[in-house]
């Protein structure tokens, strides 16, 4: 069984170039929306905007700007987090979302009937309707690429190794040392997200060193399983409808109450 | 900020808004026949509703399975649902997920619905296997009304799943339905003044649970109360709470009759209508986009 393998993206070094969306979107064959015509943001230098069927990677473009000369740029790819415990696997009624031998997180294209259940339990809103396929898409970690030996397209074309791809045990390590090395340079907002396999979702297979709140980025500061509201939601729901059953029972039973009590005839009081 | 927010929308929009509420009304009424049925004491006078029940709830299980299927990405897979695709005939089945036993529970229901709607359009006295059929039917439409909304807790959605009470809000709406969509058609079919005024009587019941569940269940969003400042805030309050819940409960008190907005099964289909459409656009106008990056 070969190990964990996933991405460590190390967001300060990340420069926007945005070529790891292109190698993405070339080596997996992702059309452009709309057939190329696609509207200008308006409010931002990113178009791309979000993670979507045909975006599996994305940068982000954090503008943080009081006016045309205070502030600064936070840039950020974004991708599948490939969680430890997915959510999109948890709730895939068709078993299309399967757990690959490299502990990634991949949509089955000719299983998924497109129900979106998956894109709704995503706690990262990664998933979305591919409209050519009319299936769920995300991406797969390259997973045709590690099955012989290459890494990930997007990884592969990042000019700055903002994203590095390898065994997840030793990515950790090479983000643990570089979070120390920028404390010791004073940026003390410094930290990594989804390192931690005894943290949210038992840790996330593709983690990031960012440097400020996971909500500045776009990122839940603590993800969830869709399943956690499972047990109470169905409990109150039980109890309701225990609720009015109860409630039908005792108007049937007031019902021939009246009955007696009116001691008429009639076709009911005979029965 | 809630972690919901940072979700992105499922695309669930008018196919299966019309599902929950077509699955609401069917289990609801389905429920409400099989409960005349068992404890109705056989009253012939009753008959008219538990037969117009029987037919909402097979007519609303095979409505039910084509809107979900329609609103597929790719329909013809429907089936991918209730068997292994590559290892077929091996069930589909995850206890733990609301989509796949609910997929379950519709195929049942509509087969009891099927069974005892033929069984009861035979005019005899029902067996004893017939009034099994209908027990083990009631138990799976009441299960068809309320899993929707386990379903939309199930995710990681605003309000659905912010709030553990969406299942029970929905089961109590699909009763209210149901005994509504009752009211309105099983007049026609020869009902008796005793089992509409039972009905009648129910349905009032219904609504103030319900009105108590989408009480809490507002209570339940305090944290994220900026969701309603909105058209959906504003649909809730004067479209479920005051047209689908208050003015049919004064209608029910206060019988006056009439047609229209006068008619208080018809305000309540409605209000249970309003109340899925809020449900689901409310959520699906909150957009990852809006918090993905610093601009937007």
């Amino acid at each position: 069984m070969p190990e964990a393998m996933g991405f460590y993206t190390d967001t300060t070094i990340c420069i926007g170039c945005k070529a790891c969306e292109v190698a993405c979107k070339n080596w997996n064959q992702l059309p452009a929306e709309d057939g190329g015509i696609r509207e200008l943001s308006g409010d931002s230098y990113d178009n791309t905007r979000k993670l979507d069927g045909l975006h599996w990677r994305h940068v982000k473009f954090i503008e943080q700007f009081d006016g045309p000369y205070n502030g600064r740029w936070l840039m950020m790819s974004d991708v599948c987090k490939h969680c430890v415990q997915a959510g999109c696997l948890e709730v895939c009624p068709t078993g299309a979302i399967i757990r690959t031998e490299f502990d990634t997180v991949v949509i089955q294209s000719d299983v998924c009937n497109g129900c979106r259940a998956c894109i709704a339990a995503c706690p990262f809103g990664v998933i979305d309707m591919n409209p050519a396929a009319g299936t769920a898409q995300k991406c797969t970690l390259c997973y045709d690429r590690m099955q012989v030996g290459l890494e990930p397209a997007c990884a592969k074309a990042c000019p700055t190794d903002s994203i590095q791809f390898g065994p997840i045990a030793e990515l950790r390590q090479r983000a643990n040392k570089r979070l120390v090395q920028l404390k010791a340079q004073g940026e003390k907002r410094a930290r990594l997200y989804g390192d931690d396999p005894n943290g949210p979702l038992g840790g996330l297979n593709s983690f990031y060193l960012l440097v400020d709140e996971p909500e500045v980025y776009g990122l839940p500061k603590d993800p969830k399983l869709p399943s956690r509201s499972l047990k109470q939601s169905g409990t109150f729901a039980a109890a309701s409808g225990a609720v009015l059953g109860l409630l039908a029972l005792v108007g049937l039973r007031k019902r021939r109450m009246d009955e007696i009590g009116e001691g008429a005839g009639g076709p009911g009081s005979q029965n | 900020m809630s972690d919901t927010f940072f979700t992105a929308s499922p695309h669930w929009r008018w196919l299966i808004i019309l599902y929950f509420f077509v699955g609401g009304i069917a289990g609801g009424s389905y429920f409400i026949a099989a409960l005349l049925q068992w404890f109705g004491r056989g009253r012939p006078e009753d008959r008219p509703v538990i037969r117009t029940g029987y037919a909402l709830g097979f007519w609303g299980a095979i409505i039910s399975g084509a809107l979900l299927t329609l609103d597929l990405g790719r329909p013809l897979r429907f089936w991918h649902m209730l068997f292994q695709s590559e290892h077929f005939p091996s069930l589909m089945f995850k206890g733990w997920s609301p989509i796949s036993f609910g997929a379950w529970a519709i195929l049942l229901f509509g087969a009891c619905a099927a069974l005892s709607w033929w069984e009861e359009r035979r005019e005899r006295a029902p067996t004893l296997l017939a009034k099994l059929v209908a027990g083990l039917g009631g138990i799976f439409g009441f299960f068809v009304a309320g899993y929707t909304g386990v379903l939309l807790s199930v995710t990681n959605r605003p309000i659905w799943a912010d709030s553990p009470w969406l299942g029970a809000l929905f089961l109590a709406s699909g009763a209210s339905t149901g005994a509504a969509a009752l009211l309105l058609f099983s007049r026609r079919r020869g009902a008796s003044e005793r089992s509409i005024r039972w009905l009648e009587s129910f349905d009032a019941q219904t609504l103030i649970v319900e009105l108590v569940i989408l009480i809490i269940f507002i209570a339940s969003l305090w944290p994220i109360r900026q969701v309603w400042i909105s058209f959906w805030g504003f649909l809730l309050l004067a479209g479920v709470v005051g047209a689908g819940i208050l003015w049919p409960l004064r209608l029910h008190l206060r019988p006056s009759g009439g047609a229209g907005f006068r008619n208080p099964a018809l305000m309540v289909l409605l209000g249970g209508f309003l109340l899925r459409v809020v449900v689901l656009f409310a959520s699906n106008s909150i957009a990852v986009r809006h918090v993905a990056s610093g601009g937007g």
